[in-house]
């Protein structure tokens, strides 16, 4: 389990802590969405929570972030790696540069780890297959399609073997079709029991795959719950945050005191094309 | 950069020393004739062995003819103590001497641009990079290494977006040169400030995959070597001081 217990974190220079008393854990197995408005701290949160803030940014952090129970504040940066992976918003920054095929992109961490030859080729292969671009193998990584980089980035980290995975907004520069292949990569993932957290501001990509949501206002965790719950309390559209398209349609409904049967079924019918 | 010749396939390390050895050799044996050898020797033959000919003459003599010319023209018409008057052009004189040292230039020039170029045409900087890393290069050192070469076609690639984006909203960019340098600014700020931006989430992108563990990487290939290459590169390595050592005992005196 990855947990953060109580933590604040402050960028260097900053007047105000960016996350405040944050409590939160990601269970083995499950898939946490976390939505929140813009500048609320998501992006931080996953920096923190992939132990990338304060080691590779600066800044103060106070509290622990735990890996099963283990405060990892004293091990070093690649050995976290090796457990919690983090993806970023724009897929581009997250290639290395300085591979000519998207095998040996994805391959380029588990080399940095030293992992014996045999092992990163077999994962890679799995990191490739398990997110069905095993076909681009061959291509240039920099001629790739955006959801495609976004693609090879995620699998660069599968083939980490992390046993968690931190998302931030993963889908936040791809057009509908890229998105659509993020989504139905980590609603693959999620089936094979890994264990994910996702930044995302997009809560009906959220609705179909996240377990458990929670809402994150001005640093600190404002409520979380089961995913249907949260995204149906009408307190995150006061913080900012779109309901998802059947709760919106359902409210609409409400208000024109339609019958709720036939809404519900059109929701649920909503879902399953967004999904 | 991609081909199956006999040079294409020979271990970049093995095409590093060559170019190295003969642009220093062309340095140190000084005249036209040696030069001119080591050039027919380590450049035309592989790069006709290579099928790289034609593309080798045109690249060198664009990487080589402004300093070329300039190295001509300044050495032709002033030449310190130049004496044999071979024409006047107001108030400045070309001379014999002047001209026998510009060749003398010229040739040292067209050897390094030549060496340079050939081991740019037939080697991939990838092959490179891993070969040096498997003989214990810093993976560090071999990462920006290689990146700074990659890093070239991505950033002319975002220029051309830029240019496009720019134009597109009322941007000049043709024209007369004072409009046409007008234009390189507002191309230029976003192409660097952008890939500044990038700099923090790509270091953190690389920390998130271990690159900072420290110790030997594993590598997935390299590229091939043999004892005879070993053998040709060190004796190619000894040739060098050895041609310095010549030249300083004044054994090369010989040569035109």
């Amino acid at each position: 389990m990855l947990a953060l217990d109580a933590v604040t974190y402050r960028y260097a220079g900053a007047r105000r802590a960016a996350l405040r008393e944050v409590s939160l854990e990601l269970r083995d197995g499950e898939v946490l969405g976390i939505v929140g408005a813009s500048e609320a701290g998501k992006t931080t949160l996953a920096l923190v929570a992939s132990g990338l803030a304060p080691r590779a940014i600066g800044g103060t952090l106070r509290g622990r972030l735990l890996l099963d129970g283990d405060d990892v504040a004293a091990l070093p940066m690649h050995e976290v790696a090796a457990q919690v992976g983090i993806g970023f918003q724009n897929p581009a920054t997250q290639l290395s540069g300085v591979t000519e095929s998207v095998f040996e992109e994805v391959a380029f961490g588990p080399m940095n780890l030293g992992v014996p030859r045999d092992d990163v080729i077999a994962r890679t292969w799995d990191a490739l297959t398990a997110l069905r671009v095993e076909t681009l193998a061959e291509r240039d990584p920099a001629r790739l399609s955006g959801g495609q980089q976004q693609l090879v980035a995620i699998a660069g980290l599968l083939a980490l073997r992390p046993r968690h995975l931190v998302l931030d907004e993963p889908t936040a520069q791809l057009d509908p079709a890229g998105t659509r292949l993020v989504a139905e990569a980590l609603a693959r993932l999620a089936a094979d029991g890994a264990s994910i957290c996702v930044v995302e501001q997009k809560t009906d990509l959220l609705a179909g795959l996240a377990n458990r949501i929670a809402v994150i206002d001005a640093g600190r965790i404002a409520f979380e719950g089961p995913a249907a719950e949260v995204l149906a309390d009408p307190r995150i559209a006061d913080l900012g945050i779109t309901p998802p398209a059947p709760v919106r349609l359902a409210r609409a409904a409400a208000a024109a005191a339609l019958p709720a049967e036939p809404a519900a079924r059109l929701a649920d019918a909503i879902q399953g094309v967004i999904a | 950069m991609t081909g199956g010749s006999p040079w294409h396939r020979l271990n970049p390390l093995t095409k590093l020393v060559v170019a190295t050895a003969t642009a220093v050799g062309a340095v140190v044996l000084g005249g036209i004739a040696g030069p001119v050898l080591l050039v027919a020797a380590a450049v035309l033959l592989p790069a006709a062995i290579a099928g790289v000919l034609g593309q080798l003459v045109r690249l060198s003599l664009l990487l080589s003819l402004p300093i070329a010319i300039s190295a001509v023209l300044i050495n032709v018409f002033f030449f310190p103590g130049g004496q044999t008057v071979l024409l006047h052009l107001g108030p400045i004189t070309a001379t014999a001497e002047g001209l026998a040292f510009a060749l003398e230039i010229l040739v040292r020039i067209l050897a390094i641009s030549g060496a340079i170029t050939l081991f740019y045409l037939t080697t991939r900087p990838a092959e490179l990079v891993v070969d040096l890393e498997r003989r214990g290069v810093s993976p560090r050192v071999a990462f920006v290494a290689n990146a700074s070469v990659q890093t070239v076609p991505a950033m002319v690639e975002r220029a051309g977006q830029i240019t496009a984006a720019q134009r597109a909203r009322g941007l000049d960019t043709e024209g007369s040169l004072a409009r046409r340098l007008r234009g390189i600014v507002p191309i230029v700020g976003p192409v660097i400030l952008g890939a500044i931006g990038e700099v923090e989430e790509r270091t953190m992108a690389l920390e998130a995959r271990g690159f900072t563990r420290p110790g030997r990487r594993t590598l997935l290939w390299w590229p091939a070597d043999s004892g005879a290459q070993r053998l040709a590169r060190w004796l190619i390595a000894l040739a060098v001081p050895l041609l310095v050592l010549g030249r300083a005992a004044g054994w090369l005196e010989w040569l035109p």
